[in-house]
């Protein structure tokens, strides 16, 4: 009987790995496409990898403006990242710790906006991104992506759960607001800072329709709007496309599979799932 | 220090603190949206003045076949989509929630590896999965249909073969809702329930269904609001096309606005997504509260 149910669940396991496998395949193909030379690849070979050919790689390396793109979606990502963090905990933590005139409104239009979607705006944030001159710049990627409302509701739900004691002794010390803020709530909820600052790197990195639109220079792209044009520039290359598609995802794809389990905790922290 | 100096310290630290955020909501979010709303009342092109038309816009709008299609095909979409992406995600869950130690981690991180990638990156693979000549899926097709379909030049199958590729990118969180959920029901619940002789149908009916409800009704609406905003895969994909079998609301928000200089009538058709956003995030705001989560 035991060993019946071993078995049992022996045989499940296997069947969730195959599972899995089926679903991860069309990235294991795009793998096994991508190091095969062109002809190869349109030649009918098998579904196993027979050829190690890098050549592909090293031409959207050294034939595109990739290299660029990273620095562009690094680099917007990281500030729009920094500079959403910043001014959400400030605000969160006033919202949180002080009683001030109107916060209860400040609130509810921070909670309203979660309704309007983005990407309803970007007719008007492309307007004024042109007006701002920002069109073409990293200015016109990060400026319309800074408000990001989940940010300051996940940070005032924390604070708010901060023991009111702690503030009190701190207060007595003559500790001021700012103090208090940089040095006692936000080292405090430290996981939080990471899991919204995952989240929201990730967003900003992955974005496509807004630096579509803001960008038309190609050296001014990022990541995801770059790639799509290595279509144009090669036409028919698939071992190429893919090679440029996998190097893509790569950098975001790393840092999960070593910080994985952090990352699924942002992901719920950020959906309100786990507290 | 008196109470009253005290209180005006206070207020003034609140105002610097929130100043940041106040001012970049204002010039980047609140602006933008009364600007959108200001730009639906005129005939405005993308850059530069327009005259103030009143609601013609939004009258054009009943007229325009193409509106509408892309009402439908938006309606589409989110039936292709949200509740096939909420079983498949229940399914996966339920499975790897039967797992234990290393292989349930292993399991878990290869279905949600997909959520992580940029969209460009997925239909840049999906497009050489599909391809009419050298796509190793059209084999499938062939069983099926007896030969190879151009699946994004074919207007019956160009929706579902979307649909099909966002539930791939985007199930993995979903999966990651249900498993949260799932955690959260008490074992001996199922160990009473074993203990009444209850079958595995029984328990799931019984037991995980109910107690999980709130989270499929959270994955059930959360979901319905993102389809209802799909831009990207049907640009990369299929660019609305054939014949506009695949055109949806931002779509012809891009095109009036971006391709043919319609700045106003653009932003009369964002408008219109914005108000059924709306109506859809108070219903969900509403049923989340009933549903009694924080």
């Amino acid at each position: 009987m035991i060993r019946n149910r071993k078995l049992a669940n022996q045989l499940f396991g296997l069947f969730a790995l195959l599972c899995a496998g089926v679903w991860m395949f069309p990235l294991y193909w795009a793998f096994v496409t991508s190091i095969r030379s062109e002809q190869n690849v349109v030649g009918g070979g098998g579904v196993l990898p027979d050829e190690f050919n890098l050549a592909s790689y090293i031409d959207v390396i050294f034939r595109t403006n990739l290299m660029r793109w990273y620095v562009n979606s690094v680099g917007t990502a990281a500030i729009t990242t920094a500079v959403v963090l910043l001014f959400g905990v400030m605000c969160a933590y006033a919202l949180s710790q002080i009683k001030f005139p109107g916060r209860r409104l400040l609130y509810g239009v921070v909670l309203l906006s979660f309704m309007v979607p983005p990407q309803a705006l970007y007719v008007a944030q492309f307007i004024l991104m042109n007006d701002l001159g920002q069109v073409n710049k990293w200015g016109g990627i990060i400026l319309p992506q800074l408000i990001v409302p989940v940010v300051i509701v996940v940070y005032k739900q924390f604070f708010d759960a901060v023991p009111k004691e702690l503030r009190e002794a701190a207060v007595l010390d003559g500790a001021s607001e700012f103090k208090l803020l940089f040095k006692v709530y936000l080292p405090l909820n430290w996981g939080i800072t990471t899991a919204l600052g995952i989240v929201t790197f990730i967003a900003t990195w992955n974005e496509f329709f807004l630096p579509f639109l803001v960008v038309t220079s190609e050296t001014q792209m990022t990541i995801p709007v770059g790639i799509t044009q290595v279509n144009d520039a090669f036409g028919v290359a698939y071992a190429r496309i893919m090679s440029v598609a996998l190097l893509a995802a790569a950098p975001v794809a790393i840092a999960y599979l070593i910080f994985q389990r952090k990352v699924t905790e942002a992901v719920m922290i950020s959906s309100g799932i786990k507290g | 220090m008196s109470l009253q100096s005290r209180r005006r310290k206070a207020n003034l630290t609140a105002m610097v603190l929130i100043a940041p955020f106040v001012a970049t909501f204002a010039i980047f979010f609140a602006y933008p949206t009364l600007k959108v709303l200001q730009l639906s009342f005129t005939d405005s092109p993308l850059i530069g003045d327009g005259n103030w038309i009143g609601v013609d816009n939004y009258v054009r709008l009943l007229g325009d076949r193409l509106f509408y299609t892309s009402l439908v095909n938006n309606a589409y979409f989110v039936l292709l989509t949200v509740i096939p992406t909420t079983a498949i995600a229940l399914g996966i869950a339920l499975m790897i929630s039967r797992l234990r130690g290393r292989l349930q981690a292993l399991i878990m991180v290869l279905f949600f590896f997909p959520y992580i990638l940029p969209v460009s990156v997925v239909t840049l693979i999906w497009t050489w999965m599909l391809d009419f000549q050298y796509g190793i899926l059209q084999g499938v097709f062939t069983l099926f249909t007896g030969k190879p379909v151009a699946v994004f030049k074919n207007p019956h199958w160009v929706m579902p073969v979307i649909a099909a590729v966002t539930i791939w990118w985007t199930n993995g969180f979903n999966v990651l809702l249900f498993l949260a959920g799932l955690r959260n029901i008490p074992t001996d619940l199922y160990e009473a329930a074993k203990l009444d002789g209850a079958t595995a149908w029984q328990r799931f009916r019984r037991v995980t269904w109910p107690l999980l409800w709130p989270i499929t009704a959270m994955v059930l609406t959360l979901q319905l609001i993102l389809q209802l905003k799909i831009f990207d895969q049907v640009y990369l994909l299929s660019k609305g096309g054939p014949f506009n079998s695949s055109y949806v609301l931002l779509l012809q928000v891009y095109r009036e606005a971006f391709q043919l200089d319609h700045g106003g009538y653009g932003s009369a058709i964002a408008m219109t997504l914005v108000v059924i956003i709306v109506i859809f995030s108070v219903l969900q705001f509403q049923l989340l509260r009933v549903v009694g989560r924080r």
